[in-house]
């Protein structure tokens, strides 16, 4: 399967997500002007993927920031994963930053996946 | 040439630390962002406060690249919209201005009125059932802007419409975030 290894920016997250090596990774920044467009490509990759999964997933969400329109859009991602079985969340948050660790718990009570809540 | 002297006054005595005042893009959002962060940063401003400020700022500023052009009497001359940062002791003020039609004053008036009746629980509550049922409208909005701005900043938001005459009205939007 490809690999998505997508450079941050100052206004879209670092994106890595790579089937055969288990590494499956969204971080930084997530502030583009279109948001469902730079999404798109992810979710389409995360439904081939979820047609024949690793036994275990680990995604990681190590966000230091995004707006309201990509929250949207991260709930589509964790939907999508939803579907998928062995799926585990790791919810990185800095360790004064309350505020994405409340969004970390929020999503986590919007889908049915386990997170886990990690500081860095 | 006096006016230059004035508006460096009025910055100074509103304690204005940055304002910009034309076209609005993402790559100036971008631009305006990066300024008001080093800026933030120079002072030493505590990495929680800056992240609030933040916040506030990119959704203020992407409201109005995703809605300032819908209502402009002005547009065909120049761009209206505005956008302020300002910095008193103890707050940041996030504020912004653009014009909009009375269909929009009426609309964005109910929902801000509603964010500000409710408290903290209330804005979860109404950021997750938003974000639950709404898709994107045709502009990549998610709705979800004002109560975030709300909740982030824990403080009322303050709005003002001035009448433009011809049906159209300058809406301000004032967000503080207290420094302490």
């Amino acid at each position: 399967m490809e690999i998505i290894n997508l450079e941050g920016t100052e206004d879209t997250p670092k994106i890595l997500l790579d089937k055969g090596n288990g590494i499956f990774e969204i971080s930084g920044r997530s502030l583009p002007e279109d948001s469902a467009e730079f999404y798109q490509p992810i979710l389409d990759w995360i439904a081939a993927y979820g047609e024949d999964p690793n036994p275990e997933t680990l995604f990681t969400f190590k966000l230091e920031y995004f707006n309201t329109a990509s929250s949207k859009l991260i709930l589509d991602v964790l939907s999508s994963l939803e579907d998928i079985d062995g799926v585990t969340i790791d919810w990185y948050f800095h360790e004064d930053d309350e505020d994405m660790e409340e969004a970390g718990e929020e999503f986590s009570e919007l889908v049915e996946i386990p997170f886990e809540f990690k500081t860095y | 040439m006096k006016y230059i002297y004035d508006l460096h006054k009025t910055m100074l005595s509103k304690n204005l630390i940055l304002v910009y005042e034309g076209e609005f893009t993402q790559e100036i959002t971008k631009s305006v962002l990066a300024m008001a962060e080093r800026n933030m940063d120079s002072m030493g401003e505590e990495s929680s406060i800056k992240r609030k400020v933040f916040n506030v700022m990119v959704e203020c500023l992407q409201n109005i690249v995703k809605h300032s052009d819908d209502f402009n009497p002005l547009s065909a001359k120049r761009n209206a919209a505005v956008f302020i940062i300002g910095k008193e002791d103890d707050r940041y003020v996030v504020t912004s201005g653009n014009p909009v039609d009375t269909d929009a004053k009426e609309s964005l008036k109910k929902r801000i009125d509603d964010i500000n009746e409710l408290d903290k629980d209330g804005l979860k509550s109404m950021y997750k059932d938003i974000i639950k049922s709404n898709s994107l409208s045709n502009k990549g909005g998610a709705g979800l802007g004002f109560v975030d701005m709300a909740r982030k900043s824990g403080q009322k938001l303050e709005y003002d419409f001035e009448d433009m005459g011809e049906g159209f009205h300058f809406f301000s939007l004032t967000t503080t975030i207290l420094r302490f």
